[in-house]
């Protein structure tokens, strides 16, 4: 008994601990299934104090980094949840409707909107280049993205007038959850745009990454990811903005041509490796005849030809 | 429990261990059953007498010692540990030199290993058999192709096998296939599809052919359901889901 006493103080976690392990297992949810993962560990906690601790902590992250797409109240379209647009803890700029989301980060809902201030939007001349991408944008990612939404901020030199260099981020984010067919995933796409006036060239990077995630009698998970890089020269915001849209258009679409290659490979090629759909020797394993076997293997082995 | 193994199937499958750990501590009363119902990556040990692989698993441990199926040893030793029957050692050990060929017709490549035990605590159950493969087929590994530059494939097959009764035996075969595979290269980022099944498949044989060859077949039945259904259902499912969040390549040009 005393023993057992002892013992008790060094297995029992912290309170810290706990929340650590709790918010990990939050952040580790797959697209989509964060509240399935609040209520699992709610339940295996059994601690409302650390379970309101980890939550509140780590649905904002969540949220950022999954760039979770939520209406706003007043009609005006959807708005993408993003470190880019991030004003303070739970206030989101949209650009495009030149508005502030305010999120509930752990309903994952927006409750009220408010027009942006002169101080939260870019100068002018920028909004010029923002705005012109911005349309473009809209055209391809309704074209290729049943269910995607874009945005287009200025992060870096937001008050930049002509002459100086500039920061546009583009991200593009499609979420389907479909639980009722155990199956959820995403694409999620950050173009990072540098133009450079010194240089009068516009530099882009982008990051593609892609995840599914079907658990029906099983777990199993995609992902994929890609980064690219491409230049085209500094031109007027509406020419800029068309030959940016058409290079981000080209790169993914190259990117998703590539994910069906690697999918049509799978079968034959792939899992293969993994193991073959029949023996080398293209019939089924002889297990009737399995005396035979083992007898060569005792022949192999006592004649030393063994591998 | 409920909740902690709902956990299990949404924390992605490279994360077993970690989630595993973490459920555990958060849930210690519990940790025998999860440890139970969660089938963890397996773990490979050379044998020291014959210089073989083996594979390790809850089937074959004592205390902290591991018996290769090719010396009957522990490793590290141990003075008592537990042993088969002579009769079952017998048939372990034919089953160790058969599902070693049969792995190597599938595989080409690959670790094997298979482990018996009486059960003294259900009637019922003549003896269990654990047979289970790890395959590592990357480039580096044993993959013919070379074309994964992670490719994990590990198989658990748990079967049950009653007492006879007029020549008739009941086989009870549980199965766990956890795989990971990554594909990289420049142009094409990096792509990979990992995860885990578990299956079961009760049957009635006669047993004049005795009980390997019913449960090799079985066990072959098994994996190739296994991995055609992962190979048409899940990672079909993934493709369906990559195709539905934006259009294929055909639709856009």
């Amino acid at each position: 008994m005393s023993e057992e006493d002892s013992q008790e103080p060094e297995s029992e976690l912290t309170e810290e601990q706990k929340t650590e392990i709790a918010k990990w297992f939050l952040l580790n949810s797959p697209s989509g299934e964060i509240q399935y993962v609040a209520k699992d560990i709610r339940s295996v906690l059994m601690d409302e104090n650390v379970y309101n601790m980890a939550v509140s902590e780590a649905f904002p992250l969540y949220n950022k980094t999954h760039m979770i797409s939520l209406e706003m109240p007043n009609r005006s379209g959807a708005v993408i949840v993003t470190s880019f647009g991030e004003l303070n803890d739970n206030e989101y700029l949209d650009p495009r409707t030149a508005q502030v989301a305010k999120v509930n980060h752990i309903k994952q809902a927006c409750t009220d909107v408010r027009p942006a201030t002169d101080e939260e939007l870019p100068s002018f001349y920028i909004e010029q280049f923002r705005c012109a991408l911005d349309s473009e944008l809209i055209k391809y990612v309704s074209e290729a993205y049943p269910k995607g939404a874009c945005s287009v901020y200025c992060t870096n030199g937001k008050d930049a007038e002509p002459g100086s260099n500039f920061e546009l981020t583009v991200v593009i984010s499609a979420a389907r959850h479909s639980p009722q067919n155990f199956c959820n995933g995403f694409w999620r796409s950050v173009w990072n745009i540098d133009f450079k006036d010194d240089t009068q060239l516009v530099e882009l990077s982008g990051k593609i990454q892609v995840g599914a995630h079907y658990f029906e009698e099983g777990n199993v998970q995609l992902d994929a990811n890609h980064e690219c890089i491409d230049t085209t020269i500094f031109q007027s915001p509406e020419d800029s903005a068309l030959s940016i849209a058409n290079m981000i258009r080209h790169h993914e679409t190259e990117y998703m041509a590539s994910l069906e290659v690697s999918y049509s490979n799978l079968p034959d090629t792939t899992f293969k490796d993994l193991r073959r759909k029949l023996p080398v020797t293209r019939t089924l394993f002889p297990w009737n005849n399995t005396l035979q076997i083992s007898l060569n293997r005792e022949i192999t082995k006592e004649l030393g030809l063994g591998k | 429990m409920e909740g902690a193994l709902d956990l299990m199937r949404r924390m992605h499958p490279k994360h077993i261990d970690t989630s595993l750990t973490a459920l555990m501590s958060l849930l210690p009363d519990y940790s025998s059953n999860l440890l139970s119902q969660v089938d963890q990556p397996l773990q490979v040990l050379r044998d020291m007498e014959s210089g073989k692989e083996f594979i390790l698993c809850d089937y074959n441990r004592d205390a902290d010692s591991y018996r290769s199926p090719w010396s009957n040893k522990y490793h590290p030793p141990l003075e008592d540990g537990n042993l088969p029957s002579t009769e079952l050692r017998e048939l372990e050990i034919e089953a160790n030199d058969v599902f070693s060929v049969y792995c190597d017709q599938y595989y080409e490549g690959g670790i094997s290993s298979v482990y018996m035990w009486e059960d003294d605590n259900e009637n019922y159950v003549k003896f269990i058999a654990c047979f289970l493969i790890k395959k590592d087929g990357s480039s580096t590994g044993q993959g013919r192709r070379g074309c994964l530059q992670e490719g994990i494939w590990d198989a658990i097959h748990l079967i049950e096998v009653g007492a006879e009764e007029d020549g008739i035996a009941h086989y009870c075969l549980t199965s766990t296939v956890m795989l990971s595979l990554t594909t990289s290269d420049e142009s094409k980022g990096e792509f990979t599809l990992s995860g885990s099944i578990r299956r079961q498949m009760n049957t009635d044989l006669s047993v004049a052919e005795g009980h390997l060859c019913n449960m090799g077949k079985m066990i072959e039945e098994m994996e190739r359901k296994m991995r055609n259904s992962l190979d048409q259902v899940y990672f079909g499912k993934t493709r369906e889901m990559v195709y539905t969040l934006r259009r294929p390549t055909k639709w856009c040009r």
